[in-house]
């Protein structure tokens, strides 16, 4: 058995941020990797996926973005290449090829079993990220056979699909930016829009990540927000990265052809069945939307910006058909591929120690594990700050994670 | 703002209301609730149905009293219109519940109401319970509710409002949503 003070498993940004901090501390510690650096990344994502967040924002401890492009979204293969550098940067102990196989409790720590061998740690980082599995509903299973279904894990590009119709369940990030990528290859989408979070590209000519930044409200606290419970599962915004900058609301896929119908309810012999809440669910995000551009225009005021900005103007609301069909007969041949774009659960069934809520969810104080001293969780939806979502987020939260960690350790080495 | 402090007064009870929903969340079981109506046949397509009890917090509970519904149909159906049509039940458990969630959030909200009405209407195809077209559906095929709301609030915090009210309502849900139905005999 290998004994070190701290084991982190994952190396994606969380990861090698944590082991950078953990590396600044002096604390001995390994980082498991089942795969290479930015594994998920290289494996598991679309070969067209960008960052929703511009370059500017793609911070890691001690590394700023350095290109030419600060404006820009970054591609997959770069992001791949910077989380590669980046571990490199900073000598990151990256044990790659190594999954985990389980965690559990012993005294003085935590042991690590693996592929290899067995790892004994006085404190562990889980870094495997959010995104590991799909979350697909139940009604998957009754999907007339015919009809291919897909994940956005398995999804690579269009040309992977059959001719002919595809129905695209949900509307967050990954759901727009597919749906579109899709339509353009000549398969007619039908996207399933359920509570969305609508925002444009770029307002008054600046990113909205830069407003969200500006504003502060990336930078709210777990502890400070209202409803916690909502805002860990806010559905990601109707983003994409594109080196042209375009907005992605549902009007936008209107236009291109793209048809909108409601929350898939459920599919009954073969019929999908659509929510005739629509024209509510948009009106809820058209008014989340501006209410956000309300608190952008007075923040801007209130910082004297009015002269360097352009006046401030509101968009269209999102068009619903009074006409949408409620029904898609997925039996009739029209639809061939159905892709659920639903969103994301991690996996962490390798974890051995009884920390999760009745939903399956890790109890954590901002990533400091419940019930489990010694065990840390990162780069889970607004971990500690709303921004916790994000690369630069996830990678800043280390920085109390490793204070925690590091006073931790020495309480537990006083007699 | 905290809204102990609120001098709005709508009648909610937000505060039970935040508080039941700390509580339940900490005991799922009790949060699961059974609601029940049972139905007699009178004559022709008229029935009387009683609503008095119901599961709920983990025990049997009561209404304060038993209430009484009068179903049927009117005369142009050659029915004897001793109540209401089933369907204007439906409009209103539906605008009953969305009205409950004007209240409610408008209390959270800390927007005093001074009066909310509401019409709802449910259009109709009757070719389809008829059986005579078998394109039309049996059910409504849309619903529109106009709720008028005086208030001290701007439009857009009324489109809120609603908004907020449909988001959370039970009746909506259930109208818009399929659920599953099994009936079965006894």
């Amino acid at each position: 058995m290998m004994q070190t003070t701290a084991v982190v498993i994952g190396a994606g940004h969380a990861g090698l941020a944590m082991s950078r901090r953990l590396t600044e501390r002096s604390i001995d510690h390994i980082v498991l990797e089942r795969g290479e650096v930015a594994n998920s990344w290289r494996t598991q994502r679309w070969p067209t996926l960008r960052l929703l967040t511009p370059n500017w924002q793609t911070r890691l401890p001690g590394h700023g973005y350095a290109g030419d492009q600060p404006d820009g979204y970054m591609p997959l293969a770069e992001v791949v290449a910077t989380l590669t550098r980046y571990a490199r940067l900073i000598g990151a102990p990256v044990r790659s090829a190594t999954t985990v196989h389980t965690v559990r409790s012993v005294p003085g720590g935590y042991e690590i079993r693996t592929d290899g061998d067995v790892l004994h740690a006085r404190a562990v980082v889980l870094a495997t990220g959010a995104c590991n599995l799909p979350a697909i509903p139940g009604t998957a299973d009754t999907v007339p056979p015919p009809v291919t279904t897909l994940t956005p894990l398995t999804y690579r590009d269009p040309g992977q699909l059959p001719d002919g119709g595809v129905l695209v369940v949900g509307a967050s990030a990954t759901g727009v930016q597919l749906a579109s990528e899709i339509h353009r290859s000549g398969r007619p989408v039908t996207l399933a829009v359920g509570e969305h979070v609508r925002l444009p590209r770029s307002y008054r000519h600046r990113d909205i990540f830069w407003w969200l930044e500006a504003t502060g409200l990336l930078a709210e606290r777990y502890d400070q927000i209202d409803d916690l419970t909502r805002a860990r599962h806010l559905p990601s915004p109707q983003l994409t990265g594109t080196p042209e900058a375009i907005t992605t609301d549902l009007n936008t896929l209107t236009a291109l052809g793209i048809r909108i119908v409601g929350r898939l309810g459920r599919i009954t012999d073969g019929v999908a069945q659509f929510s005739g809440a629509l024209a509510n669910t948009c009106a809820l995000a058209d008014l989340k939307m501006n209410r956000f551009l309300n608190r952008a225009d007075e923040w801007a005021t209130a910082s004297g910006l009015d002269d360097e900005l352009p006046p401030p103007h509101r968009f269209a609301p999102t068009r619903v058909d009074p006409r949408t069909p409620l029904e898609l007969d997925l039996t009739s041949g029209e639809v061939t591929t159905v892709l659920w774009a639903t969103g994301f659960r991690p996996d962490q069934s390798w974890l051995d120690i009884p920390v999760r809520d009745r939903n399956g969810h890790i109890r954590h104080d901002g990533g400091v594990v419940t019930g489990a001293p010694g065990l840390y969780v990162l780069g889970l939806p607004v971990l500690r700050t709303r921004a916790s979502t994000y690369i630069h987020g996830a990678a800043a939260d280390t920085g109390a994670l490793a204070h925690h960690l590091h006073s931790f350790l020495g309480r537990r080495r006083r007699p | 703002m905290t809204i102990t402090d609120s001098p709005v007064n709508n009648g909610v009870n937000v505060q039970a209301l935040l508080g039941a929903r700390e509580a339940l969340s900490a005991a799922p079981e009790a949060a699961q609730f059974t609601w029940r109506a049972s139905c007699t046949w009178r004559n022709g397509t008229h029935s009387h149905s009683t609503v008095a009890g119901f599961t709920g917090l983990g025990a049997e509970q009561q209404h304060r009293t038993e209430y009484e519904f009068d179903v049927d149909h009117p005369e142009c159906f050659a029915s004897e219109d001793n109540g209401a049509t089933p369907v204007e039940f439906v409009l209103v458990g539906l605008v009953g519940c969305l009205t409950a969630g004007v209240a409610s959030v408008a209390q959270h909200r800390g927007i005093q109401l001074r009066s909310v009405t509401a019409t709802i209407e449910g259009e109709m195809n009757v070719l389809g319970i008829l059986g005579a077209d078998p394109d039309v559906r049996n059910g409504f095929e849309a619903v529109t509710v106009r709720f008028a709301i005086d208030a001290d609030a701007s439009r857009d915090d009324l489109q809120a409002l609603i908004a907020q009210a449909q988001k959370r309502s039970a009746a909506f849900d259930i109208v818009a949503n399929p659920t599953k139905v099994l009936v079965e005999l006894a």
